[in-house]
């Protein structure tokens, strides 16, 4: 008997389900070439080079030529923000809870202390929690601590204390931190206390042992909690949604924002950038992974 | 004081976890404690908060009103019940959806050539890293009554040359469940494809020797091997269907109103944050009591951690 047979069944079943995951996104990039300004229907694609001329609500010409909306995108200004903010929040969040996270799995693992159990209960909140309670839960610490203290120090205009690039930071650090934490310690686990010893024994100080036995042992488990880290930071809308502020919006703020007003191509290129450079990324850190696991 | 730090191992351990708690404590105890303050309260004229003792938000979630026609005191108004009850429904449907889509493509990937299965699961996963809007985005193309799906349609009537009336498909409850399908279908095939992989194929094996037909050996051995991933995957998507409100609102339009659009409203448009806190803390419970009931009932594996 064939171990690999499957019934015509379940792979009719699995062609469908694949088709239902596929075709949106399909659609989606397939648009971003849409010569259609309004995007409602697919009007063909722009094949013309040369300045911009419309024909009723159509792109017939460009100098990007198909690529028009993707030449509209690099313009846009606010695109360029939005991208600028999202990548700055996620870089520094990921910096900052890959270093508390790795500091935080190692006092866990090889410590005893008096606070270490609830440390580790309070590590598994944010997984167990809807995402919207915390994100209400932390802008009304916000909302409340900063009208408290605008007050006290009679605050006013631009020195006034709000909601911007710097909550959305701290936040996203409070979500990232307990992944990285998990995944480090999941990573000490897996090997003893005894090498650290070894190096101790062989007459190593602390600081010697840290960089030359704990953190090359360590550095699988940060990178790949760093990714995770960085990869939710990028991902995330709805505590972004409720911490950020005038100036900090982020790329999925953005795009909501535009899906409540008309909608141009421009979305779909914008989207289609999105979508490739993620992959590019995954595809890139995969072969990266296989290499160190060989 | 350096020497007293050399020397004592409880105080380094806490001096390294002591920068993750406070993030812990300060951005996730500090503000459940204080929605759960802020939900006593009553919100100003200019939608602050004073604080008080009241449990009139909450006497307001389960349908208590003051505010009634004819002249009586108090009725029963279940407005904000029916969002609770409509959001509990559309997890329910949305969670058993998943189940029967995640399951034969899990199964699929579970049995192919092991060397093959790394693609198959890379192809599941890479939705997922299209952003969550969008993912919601790409659904209000094909909806549309001018949309992909509804041209498509028109197209197939034309080579039969069939009358066409396009479909009202956005802005509709089913729009919105195939939505929360769409999200958190990875989230279902991973976990339950955990489980099946684990499954020798000498069990199936021994099923046939023993006479069972497939159906049985389905009812039998595959399924309840298969339940730590229906379990584990059945948090992971009911959950976030909870609390979610993008996908209602960008594919519900104003018609679908569940508890997650409820508590925005309440913090962005209707400024009431004491009231919006008291619905969040509600969801919260809600929650938790639904997912450690099933835990308990069904237990807990390590398949959550699969994703």
């Amino acid at each position: 008997m064939n171990p690999y047979r499957r019934s015509p069944i379940i792979i009719i079943a699995t062609v469908l389900v694949y088709t239902f995951l596929y075709a949106p996104i399909i659609v989606l990039m397939l648009y971003s070439f849409n010569a259609s300004r309004t995007n409602v229907l697919f009007e063909g694609f722009i094949t013309r080079f040369g300045p911009v001329k419309m024909v009723d609500s159509n792109v017939v010409q460009s100098p990007c030529g198909p690529f028009h909306w993707f030449c509209d995108l690099s313009k846009n200004r606010e695109v360029l923000n939005a991208a600028k903010n999202t990548l700055l929040i996620a870089i520094t969040s990921t910096i900052i809870s890959v270093v508390i996270g790795t500091m935080a799995a190692i006092g866990m693992q090889r410590y005893n202390f008096r606070l270490k159990p609830f440390s580790q209960i309070s590590l598994y909140i944010p997984i167990v929690i809807p995402e919207i309670v915390m994100g209400i839960g932390i802008l009304v610490l916000f909302s409340q601590l900063f009208s408290l203290l605008n007050s006290a120090f009679g605050l006013s205009g631009d020195a006034r204390l709000t909601l911007g690039i710097g909550t959305v930071i701290v936040s996203h650090i409070a979500f990232s931190v307990p992944f990285v934490t998990l995944v480090v310690q999941a990573r000490l686990q897996g090997f003893e206390k005894s090498y650290e010893e070894a190096a101790m024994d062989l007459g190593a100080n602390e600081i010697v042992t840290f960089w030359r036995v704990t953190l090359p042992m360590l550095l699988p488990g940060i990178v790949s909690g760093a990714l995770l880290a960085f990869t939710l930071s990028l991902d995330d809308f709805v505590i972004t949604f409720f911490t950020n502020g005038p100036g900090s919006t982020t790329l999925p703020i953005y795009i909501y924002g535009l899906l409540r007003r008309i909608i141009t191509p421009q979305v779909n290129a914008l989207s289609t950038v999105w979508i490739l450079i993620v992959l590019c990324a995954v595809f890139f850190l995969q072969r990266l992974q296989n290499r160190e696991t060989q | 004081m350096l020497k007293k730090l050399r020397e004592d191992k409880a105080l380094q351990g806490t001096l390294l976890v002591s920068p993750t708690l406070l993030f812990m404590v300060g951005l996730l105890i500090i503000p459940l404690i204080l929605t759960l303050v802020i939900s006593f309260g009553r919100r100003d004229a200019d939608g602050g908060v004073i604080y008080t003792f009241s449990l009139a938000n909450y006497a307001r979630l389960i349908g208590f009103s003051t505010n009634c026609s004819n002249g009586v005191n108090f009725c029963w108004d279940t407005l904000y019940v029916d969002i609770g009850l409509r959001s509990l429904v559309l997890a329910f449907q949305t969670t058993v959806c998943v189940i029967l889509m995640a399951f034969p493509l899990a199964y699929f990937i579970a049995r192919a050539e092991p060397k093959r299965r790394n693609t198959f699961l890379f192809l599941v996963l890479v939705p997922l890293w299209t952003n969550f809007v969008i993912r919601v985005y790409a659904w209000m193309m094909l909806l549309r009554t001018q949309g992909v799906i509804n041209g498509l349609l028109g197209w197939i009537a034309g080579l039969f040359n069939l009358p066409f009336q396009p479909l009202d498909m956005l802005y509709t409850p089913g729009a919105v469940l195939v939505g929360m399908i769409y999200e958190f279908l990875p989230f279902m095939i991973l976990p339950i494809y955990t489980s099946l992989e684990k499954i020798e194929n000498s069990l199936y094996e021994a099923a046939a020797d023993l006479g069972a037909n497939p159906i049985f050996t389905f009812l039998r051995v595959t399924l309840p091997l298969a339940l730590p991933g229906i379990v584990a995957g059945t948090i992971l998507v009911f959950i976030p269907v909870m609390g979610t409100f993008i996908v209602s609102d960008i594919l519900g339009g104003r018609q679908v109103i569940l508890v997650g659009n409820l508590i925005q409203n309440q913090f962005l448009s209707a400024r009431d944050p004491t009231f919006g806190s008291a619905a969040s803390l509600i969801l919260m419970v809600l929650t938790l009591i639904v997912t450690y009931f099933y835990t308990r009932k069904f237990g807990f594996g390590e398949e959550i951690i699969a994703v």
